[in-house]
């Protein structure tokens, strides 16, 4: 087995500024509940090993000089909104797993990047 | 977060989300301003959005309610900072906003219980405020009260999105304009005011109970919306009069035949055929709870009458044995009070099951307002069925097939000509 970072851009209003096509409050609670049951099958199959929301804000610290600025400053929609470390046997496996994830139902995105293991 | 952790995951309440996004924008507009509305409106979406954002990842806090409000005061006191709102603020809280001493305590005086049930009668009130029409309070009320998207709205109406957001958008404009605002002049003006919301409850609740919408879930929602308010008045002593508690009534009767009157195949059961074991009899005794808390005082509201019959149907252990002499009576009454033909066509039916067929038929065609109504018609040709003569119900449930576009009633009125040939 091998361990996967599931990163998850934008959020599920990428439609958050045309005000009048955002989700409405149930529909966000169907979308919830659509990651509730997706989440739930993944940790009964032992797949999840965890993952956090991240805030929107935060900031940078760059450089020799350490510079800390605000940020990061980049689009809504390539915000990381929040990521997951999930058990696969191989990349074809974790994409596979990420597709049923509800985030693309309302046409967001993942990345799947393969945690690089230490061991020799 | 551990796996384990995560298969415990519970299932937040039904319509969370919704309704407290209703409570959250009456609080909000009640701290912004009425003109304001649509910024408490943008708090409660970017709420309501980071709830989804962060309890999607498997953990939804021990007190969602609590972790909602604390988020949107945040959110609240920043959009007070940084767009100056404070000082346009023209509130019965606005002097409480100005200074950072007082900003936060106020905000948070404004999320307890009461005040929140507060703020939503001041929107309720406001919704209804005389100068918008009855469609405007109704969308108003779905809108902000209870938290449906303008898409929502406009399925609930059978209408387009565009129709139901220009709507908002005038009145929006009218508020700023006509400076409406939430504050009620006090108690007795309250009580004097309540008809008026108590009358746009009622349609709300007819647009779900009576509507031909071919979705039966919305129907619902807009009912149990119009219940859910409706009971928001009886909690409150200045609201709860006589007329508040016989309304209540009238919608649990109402609400506990949902069960009993559509088919597997969504076709229409009429009261006479309806399996009275699939009424709700926890809403009946309801119904009459709210109902004998209606009765003091010495006003006789239409909603007494109307609960009562409702009662009276509610109640009978089958059709036949409904007191049909009584119901005629209540009919009489509410007959002498409205020139509503709806109730003049009701009563006719009534009046054939009490005294005989003939007299509906004769009382019908005295009605002659009332002979483009589908339910005129078919009416009409069930009084006509009755007494034998098919050749007339047929031409009648003929007619009444021309007047309605609803799939389920176009089904029922074709079986019934079926059964008259």
């Amino acid at each position: 087995m091998e361990k996967f970072l599931y990163l998850f851009r934008g959020s599920e209003n990428n439609a958050h500024d045309m005000r009048d096509n955002n989700l409405s409050p149930e529909e966000m609670q169907a979308q919830m509940q659509k990651w509730m049951t997706w989440m739930k099958a993944l940790g009964e199959k032992g797949i999840l090993v965890g993952g956090e929301p991240l805030q929107v804000t935060g900031k940078q610290v760059s450089g020799t000089k350490k510079v800390v600025t605000d940020g990061p400053f980049i689009e809504a929609k390539e915000i990381v909104g929040g990521y997951l470390i999930v058990n696969a046997k191989d990349i074809n496996e974790a994409v596979e797993i990420s597709k049923g994830c509800p985030v693309l139902e309302v046409d967001g995105k993942i990345e799947v990047r393969p945690i690089q293991s230490m061991e020799m | 977060m551990s796996s384990e952790k995560n298969n415990d995951v519970h299932k937040i309440v039904d319509h969370l989300f919704r309704h407290e996004a209703g409570k959250m924008v009456s609080v909000l507009t009640r701290i912004f301003g009425f003109k304001n509305i649509e910024q408490a409106e943008d708090v409660v979406q970017d709420t309501i959005l980071k709830a989804l954002e962060v309890w999607k990842f498997g953990k939804v806090p021990d007190n969602p309610q609590a972790w909602l409000y604390h988020a949107a005061k945040n959110k609240a006191i920043d959009v007070l900072r940084r767009q100056q709102l404070k000082y346009k603020i023209d509130s019965d809280i606005s002097y409480l906003l100005k200074s950072e001493y007082t900003l936060a305590p106020a905000l948070n005086e404004m999320f307890t219980e009461n005040e929140i049930k507060d703020s939503q009668l001041r929107m309720m009130f406001a919704c209804c405020n005389a100068s918008f029409t009855q469609e405007v309070q109704i969308t108003l009320m779905l809108k902000t009260l209870c938290g449906l998207s303008v898409k929502e709205i406009g399925k609930a109406f059978l209408s387009n999105e565009e129709t139901i957001q220009k709507r908002i958008y005038r009145t929006r404009e009218k508020i700023r304009e006509e400076n409406i605002t939430l504050d009620y002049s006090g108690a007795d003006a309250m009580t004097q005011r309540t008809d008026a919301v108590l009358k746009t409850l009622y349609l709300l609740f007819n647009e779900g109970y009576h509507s031909s919408h071919p979705e039966k879930l919305i129907r619902e929602d807009l009912c149990e919306e119009a219940m859910r308010l409706c009971l928001l008045l009886i909690e409150n002593p200045k609201t709860n009069l006589p007329q508040t508690n016989a309304l209540l009534a009238l919608m649990c009767y109402h609400v506990s035949r949902f069960g009993a009157r559509l088919d597997d195949k969504g076709l229409i059961i009429l009261l006479k055929d309806q399996d009275r074991n699939q009424w709700n009899k926890f809403l009946i005794e309801k119904g009459n709870e709210y109902l004998s808390y209606s009765a003091v005082g010495n006003v006789v509201h239409d909603f007494h009458l109307e609960a009562s019959i409702a009662s009276i149907y509610a109640n009978a252990n089958s059709y036949e044995n409904t007191n049909w002499k009584l119901i005629l009576g209540m009919y009489d009454n509410l007959l002498s009070r409205t020139n509503n033909p709806m109730v003049a066509i009701n009563r006719a039916v009534v009046l054939g099951e009490a005294e005989g067929y003939n007299k509906a038929i004769t009382e019908l065609e005295k009605l002659k307002g009332a002979t483009e109504n589908c339910y005129y018609n078919t009416s009409l040709a069930e009084m006509y069925m009755k007494v034998g003569d098919k050749e007339t119900a047929k031409k009648l449930f003929g007619k009444a097939l021309e007047l309605t576009s609803s799939n389920a009633e176009i089904e029922l009125i074709r079986r019934k000509i079926k059964s008259c040939s």
